[in-house]
């Protein structure tokens, strides 16, 4: 089987995401990548040098700068003519164009892979994680999202792909890309981050967000991640949000501070290597799915944490 | 303009799914079920966009079971106008939802169609991506913002990095993302009044779309347990413990 993985990149350097999609291709069949860009021949090469990928397509285009949906879409069906599956890692961009690209084909993608059970059998979670479904398709090809906490990350050296430069369709030209907000920040992205401390409501304010987890973070080397409440309320960006609606996150120490544990944050990060709780409520549901539990004021118990580390 | 809002009945998010011991799936006999709270969410964004002149008709369309009217009934007496049930005991897939709702708007001609981003119990996260694919229109999916003019939209997205503005020719296809809006309650009148609004309920063979599946499921499990650890008593403790695990 050939598979077509879509790289995850800003037309500059490829987004680590790509890297667990590829280990999960390996798994399926022939690892081919699409990169889609505009002025993005260096993703293309970063691409060729991933272990175990076959050709790099590299489709140039500034139809394809800002990834819309509606033209990357029309490029991948072209070149699923060659190939039997197409693989997203499941970021916003490959949840944005998966199934667009699911409908054009007429197969019923499946979303968020966990595992490669066999021949068109695979593992998805559903319901917020607490359930676990074997899905085996009927469709000819197949159209995959898959989670990147799930797969290990493919080497980015060793491979020698050969790359080969692709165009095919464009899109109806009815979307355009107005703007881009992006934040700025020089800790580890949730995704790839190895330790991450996520802040709850418990905070109260924007400014005592950063004031007390800033500097906790710098510490660890951590990321930083937050509760829907903490979002909602403003205290973070909205990238920030673990969990079933957010992001998925797995890294070796996930610090919950002042986060009750609902099922829907749970199910973004509860399969962390080591959990820390820290909660003033002894009860707190967090408590039931964490290694180290602290009771306690947040206020006092983060500063003195931060000094002692 | 039209606006038409698809929505789901789907289990309370406050419950917790328990799986089946015979691995058929998620035991839902006697489980509360709710509106897929991202469908609340379109369902008010479409009221405001009528409160504020831009939308003259909202239609709630489900696909579902009987009971999916209740669901339709809820959309009803937030402020939808009126309501379409397409109804099936069948399991149905993004894919048949997204040809049935494609049928609907070829008959509706709605200029704006607003989705969930993703049902909170199958978490397929598609159903509007398909959509707008099969009726090759442009989508903007986990929309932060809304501002719609008369023949465009404009709708900033939630994205891994950040934000992301797109514009989109009408008709267009938007998902939407929690902060959005905060859905309204409905009021007892307008829920006495939603009782009187019109409901039609069809079948997907009126539609004359195929929804066998595509996909089956072999197996429905519960995931690994995660066991308590333990509690530490002070800040020190939990500095030792995090030295002993490398972590800092
Ligand atoms: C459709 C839908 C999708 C959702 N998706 C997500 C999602 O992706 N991610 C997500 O996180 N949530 C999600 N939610 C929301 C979720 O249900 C919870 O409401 C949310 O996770 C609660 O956030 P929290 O734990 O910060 O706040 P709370 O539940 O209010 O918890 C605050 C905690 O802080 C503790 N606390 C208070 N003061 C202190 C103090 N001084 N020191 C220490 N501890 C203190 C309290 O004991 C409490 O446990 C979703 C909900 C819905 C309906
Ligand atoms: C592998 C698999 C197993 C399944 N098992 C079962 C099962 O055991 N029991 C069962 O009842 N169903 C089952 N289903 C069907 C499933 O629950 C959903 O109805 C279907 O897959 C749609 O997925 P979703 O709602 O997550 O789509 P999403 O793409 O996440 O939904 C996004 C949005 O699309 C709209 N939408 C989606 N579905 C509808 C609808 N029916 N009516 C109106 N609007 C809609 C809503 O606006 C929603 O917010 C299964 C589906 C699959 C793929």
């Amino acid at each position: 089987m050939k598979t077509l993985v879509l790289v995850e990149h800003d037309n500059a350097s490829m987004n680590d995401a790509t890297l667990a999609a590829v280990t999960a291709a390996s798994q399926i069949g022939e690892v081919h990548l699409l990169v889609a860009g505009e002025n993005c021949a260096a993703v293309g090469e970063q691409a060729a040098k991933v272990a175990g990928v076959g050709k790099v397509h590299v489709a140039d285009d500034a139809a394809y700068g800002h990834m819309l949906p509606e033209a990357v879409a029309a490029l991948v069906v072209d070149l699923m003519g060659h190939h039997d599956a197409f693989i997203a890692p499941a970021t916003t961009n490959g949840k944005n164009i998966a199934p667009r690209v699911a409908a054009l084909l007429d197969v019923m993608q499946i979303s968020d892979i966990l595992s490669v059970e066999g021949d068109k059998t695979f593992t998805r979670p559903i319901y917020a994680g607490n359930a676990i479904a074997t899905v085996q398709s009927g469709d000819e090809k197949l159209v995959i999202t898959v989670r990147g906490t799930a797969f290990d990350k493919a080497e980015t050296e060793g491979g020698s792909g050969e790359i080969e430069a692709v165009s095919g369709g464009t899109g109806n030209g009815l979307s355009e890309f107005v703007s881009q907000d992006l934040a700025k920040s020089d800790r580890p992205e949730l995704t790839s981050a190895s330790v991450i401390v996520s802040g709850g409501r418990a905070f109260g304010s924007k400014e005592s967000f950063h004031e007390l987890l800033d500097p906790l973070a710098d510490k660890l080397d951590a990321g930083v991640g937050a509760s829907r409440a903490a979002v909602d309320a403003g205290y973070a960006p909205n990238d920030y949000q673990v969990g079933q609606t957010g992001k998925i996150v797995a890294p070796e120490c996930y610090m919950a501070i002042g986060i009750s544990g609902a099922i829907q944050h749970l199910a973004g990060m509860k399969d962390s290597k080591t959990i820390v709780a820290i909660n003033k409520d002894e009860d707190a549901p967090i408590f039931q799915i964490a290694d180290i539990g602290l009771v306690g004021d947040l206020f006092k118990i983060v500063p003195e944490l931060t000094e002692k580390l | 303009m039209k606006a038409l809002v698809p929505v789901k009945r789907v289990i309370d998010y406050n419950v917790k799914p328990r799986v089946k011991s015979d691995g058929s799936g998620v035991d839902l006999a006697n489980v509360k079920m709710s509106m897929n709270p991202f469908d609340e969410i379109s369902v008010e964004e479409a009221i405001r966009l009528k409160e504020a002149g831009k939308i003259e008709e909202i239609i709630a369309v489900s696909v579902g079971p009987a009971k999916a009217q209740e669901t339709l009934r809820t959309a009803l007496a937030m402020g939808a106008d009126r309501a379409i049930l397409i109804e099936t005991d069948e399991t149905v897939e993004p894919l048949a939802v997204a040809k049935l709702l494609q049928k609907v708007a070829e008959e509706e001609q709605p200029g704006l169609i607003i989705l969930g981003k993703q049902a909170i119990d199958d978490d397929a996260n598609q159903t509007g991506q398909m959509l707008a694919a099969l009726m090759d229109r442009p989508q903007g999916t986990f929309a932060n913002t809304v501002e719609l003019d008369s023949d465009s939209v404009t709708v900033k997205r939630e994205i891994d990095g950040g934000l992301e503005t797109v514009k989109l020719q009408l008709p267009a296809i938007i998902t939407t993302d929690l902060r959005l809006n905060e859905p309204r309650y409905a009021s007892l009148p307008n829920i006495m009044k939603a009782k009187k609004k019109p409901l039609d309920t069809k079948t997907p063979a009126d539609y004359g779309v195929n929804i066998a599946p595509r996909l089956t499921t072999t197996n429905v499990s519960e995931p690994p347990v995660r066991q308590a650890g333990e509690k530490v008593e002070d800040v020190d403790a939990l500095v030792t413990k995090l030295k002993a695990l490398g972590i800092a």
